[in-house]
């Protein structure tokens, strides 16, 4: 058997017993997790350290396992959008949205303008809101708390825009198939423009206060540098690949809900240490806020908040309760009445830490027959422990908070 | 700084005031040094742990109810606040960071999943923490908000406000510990 | 020239027929089986042929298809993109229930790991040669392999819930 499959411990003991025997050398294991409050969610690492140094370790995951893929596919399609927002807990209108665009491609919906646009100003927020969370946590971990405290009064007024359009602050269900459950009110696009026009001064302070600040950089530079071959072949997507210098977005290699019709640039980094991937987080907020302005200002007047399929739509519950039509839709859909091809389909969208994908069979019943979310986090987690190997215990801290790694979204 | 006004002060407990000194009852005055000093361990696992983030951060902040002090660990707290689904695997590390704490120790369960395992009725989710150990508080909601978690620890603070000194050496409170089987 | 669905078609046929078959398109997405024993072969070929250049591992994962034959029992589904021509490609390979056993991708794309671990973890594929094959969201000492449609989804052991008040009483949606 090898040694990889014992439990780590098992076999760090082997190799300090071999380096004592070798080299005289003592060296220690460290656990670090599953509850550590510095691994932002529960992971456990179990490192073998000399000294300071990490010379190896091994990664535990799956403390919050809580079998999704086994759920999905025993829930109709309207109510796995539960399960989507659960994912990346800090961005879930993107995960919403991206769950909706893959039933409305597999089942060949199309959406109006406006709702595209509409769903484009409301994943750019949950982006904005996710590197809030990411940046200012890395601002934490290196000592700053301000920082956190100062941007945090700021995701709240994104969670106030949420609830205005749905009614939830952070797992906001948001969406149909199709569309939106009901128009926007006056109040949330106030409250977007308000937005607009308050946060770029907090966002520059913020980045004044660290991207510059001889402590912050000293601490992130060259920690947990990733090159981008390395970034590649462990499948890194998002934030931290670009940190890396490759200039992936999905938004730009295969455009979804309208992103054609923006402009704005991706940022890259060089050396896909921390602080490049801070930077590259910090400069998103700027093209979301940018792509944002756009979407306001392109918004069609005309188009309403979904699409015109009765199908598939859920109709809003004053119509279900006054209208025999709408009660019928209700009822069929609910019911699972409703044609579902029998088809295979994967689509992707550039969640707050990458390339979110779902890959969805269905064999024409009401639930799917397979779902396989894409986790970003999950598959670019791997790479850590070979990331953090040779650099110091405090460098491994600030890599994991820069990868923003999210356990909901890691462990499904 | 904040107006000084506008700070509330806790009202003394009933007793009885003379020339220079103040007559209650020990429980009283041990009560309300606890309840309104409560170091919370923040045991996060899901979307719930985002959700306190707001409550501690400034919009909310905890701090105003006494619990300024995070305590990561669990040997210097004495309010575990579970926030999160607990899957099976995480189960025993619960348990343990509950055993770690010293006494007197509270437990708020916040959220479906920590209470009763919320929409993830699978098999590996634990159908809510109070399957391994003892829960003193429940906050609904998928995730509460972050008034409601302080609505829960507001809760917790009158239990804790009227908890007799002598519970934790009492029969029923091994008894109850017994039924977990923590020693 | 920029690369087609038509030219993958081509070139993987006239390069590997008979082990890969079934090339349909499914939502502007090229897919296709191949044998289990070419497997490893036909990815290799797929990232490493300067015609092809599928740099980029996107996704592994299991399915399972009981009502199949015997030997298409379980399919590992590969999804490949190429950055260069932004094209993507679906790989699948059936696997017979007696014997679940696949080449393991790790050599080529590190990023493989987890995912065929995850897979392994679910449907209990066992991938040869992979460097740490063994659970790694569910616990060690699990025996079933909890994804596979005969197992269900709800802990049965569990005392708390009442089937009959969730309408899970009998082969329901």
């Amino acid at each position: 058997m090898s040694d990889l499959l014992l439990v780590p411990e098992k076999r760090f003991e082997k190799q300090i017993k071999a380096t004592r025997e070798k080299d005289g050398v003592e060296l220690s294991i460290l656990n670090l997790g599953p509850t550590h409050p510095a691994t932002h969610g529960i992971f456990q690492n179990i490192l073998l350290m000399d000294g300071e140094k990490i010379i190896d370790g091994e990664g535990t995951v799956g403390y919050i396992h809580r079998a999704f893929e086994k759920i999905a596919e025993n829930r109709p399609f309207y109510q796995i959008n539960v399960l989507t927002d659960r994912l990346n807990y800090c961005s879930s209108p993107i995960n919403n949205t991206g769950w909706w665009m893959t039933v409305e491609k597999m089942l060949g919906i199309e959406i109006p303008k406006r709702v595209q646009y509409m769903r484009v100003i409301i994943m750019e927020l949950a982006r904005i809101a996710d590197h809030i969370i990411c940046s200012s946590v890395m601002g934490v971990d290196t000592g700053a708390l301000t920082g956190f405290l100062y941007v945090m009064q700021y995701r709240e007024k994104i969670y106030e825009i949420y609830e205005e359009i749905c009614g939830a602050r952070l797992t906001t269900n948001m969406g149909r198939i199709g569309g939106f459950e009901r128009e926007w009110s006056e109040t949330a696009w106030r409250k977007i423009d308000k937005f607009l026009a308050e946060f770029p001064a907090v966002w520059t302070e913020f980045e004044n206060m660290l991207s510059r600040n001889r402590i912050f950089m000293d601490r992130t530079i060259g920690a947990g540098a990733v090159d981008a071959e390395m970034a590649m072949s462990y499948g890194f997507t998002g934030p931290n690949l670009r940190a890396a210098g490759v200039d992936y977005d999905i938004r730009v290699a295969q455009p979804y809900c309208s992103y054609e019709d923006f402009e704005f640039d991706i940022p890259v980094g060089q050396n896909g240490d921390c602080y490049d991937r801070f930077c590259v987080r910090n400069a998103e907020v700027w093209e979301s806020m940018k792509i944002i302005r756009q979407a306001l200002e392109k918004m069609p007047a005309e188009g309403g908040y979904h699409a015109d399929v009765p199908d598939y739509y859920l109709p809003p519950k004053e119509e279900v309760y006054n209208n025999m039509e709408a009660l019928i839709y209700h009822f069929k859909i609910v019911m699972g009445e409703v044609p579902v091809p029998n088809t295979e389909v994967y689509h992707a969208v550039e969640g707050g830490n990458g390339e979110l994908g779902f890959y969805l069979i269905t064999n024409g019943s009401r639930v799917p027959y397979r779902l396989h979310f894409r986790r970003p986090c999950f598959i670019y987690y791997q790479a850590f422990n070979e990331i953090v190997k040779g650099r110091s215990l405090s460098d491994a801290i600030i890599t994991l908070s820069s990868m923003n790694v999210i356990a909901g979204e890691l462990d499904c | 700084m904040s107006d000084s006004s506008n700070i509330k002060q806790v009202a003394p407990p009933e007793g009885y005031a003379g020339e220079g000194f103040f007559a209650t009852k020990l429980s009283e005055v041990v009560g309300l040094a606890r309840a309104n000093s409560m170091w919370p361990l923040p045991f996060a696992t899901s979307c719930c742990g985002i959700e306190y983030m707001a409550t501690m951060a400034a919009t909310y902040d905890i701090g105003r109810f006494g619990s300024e002090r995070m305590s990561f660990s669990p040997r210097q707290a004495d309010m575990l606040l579970v926030m999160g689904t607990i899957a099976k695997k995480m189960a025993p590390i619960l348990r343990q960071v509950y055993e770690q704490m010293a006494e007197p120790k509270w437990v708020i369960a916040v959220g479906a999943c920590a209470s009763t395992g919320g929409v993830f009725d699978t098999y590996s989710v634990l159908q809510g923490i109070d399957k391994v150990i003892p829960v003193d508080v429940y906050v609904p909601g998928c995730p509460p908000r972050p008034e409601q978690i302080l609505d829960g620890i507001l809760e917790l603070q009158n239990i804790v406000k009227n908890e007799s000194v002598r519970r934790r050496s009492s029969d029923e409170y091994k008894d109850l510990l017994n039924s977990y089987n923590i020693k | 020239m920029s690369l087609t669905n038509e030219i993958i078609q081509q070139t993987l046929s006239r390069q590997f027929t008979p082990k890969v078959e079934n090339f349909h398109i499914l939502h502007d997405m090229l897919a296709f089986e191949v044998k289990k024993e070419a497997l490893f072969e036909v990815i290799q070929f797929l990232k490493e042929d300067p015609s092809m250049n599928f740099n980029f591992l996107t996704d592994v994962c299991g399915v399972h298809y009981p009502d199949y034959d015997e030997d298409r029992q379980f399919c590992v589904v590969y999804h490949l993109h190429n950055w260069f021509d932004n094209v993507r490609i679906r790989v699948k390979a059936f696997l017979p229930a007696s014997n679940p056993e696949v080449e393991s991708i790790v050599p080529l794309y590190a990023g493989a790991n987890w995912q065929e671990r995850e897979t392994y973890d679910f449907y209990g594929i066992i991938f040869k040669n992979h460097p740490q094959l063994k659970r790694i969201l569910n616990m060690d000492e699990m025996e079933s392999f909890p994804l596979r449609k005969e197992f269900p989804l709800e802990d049965q052991g569990r005392t708390d819930k009442d089937d009959r008040f969730f309408g899970r009483t009998g082969p329901n949606c």
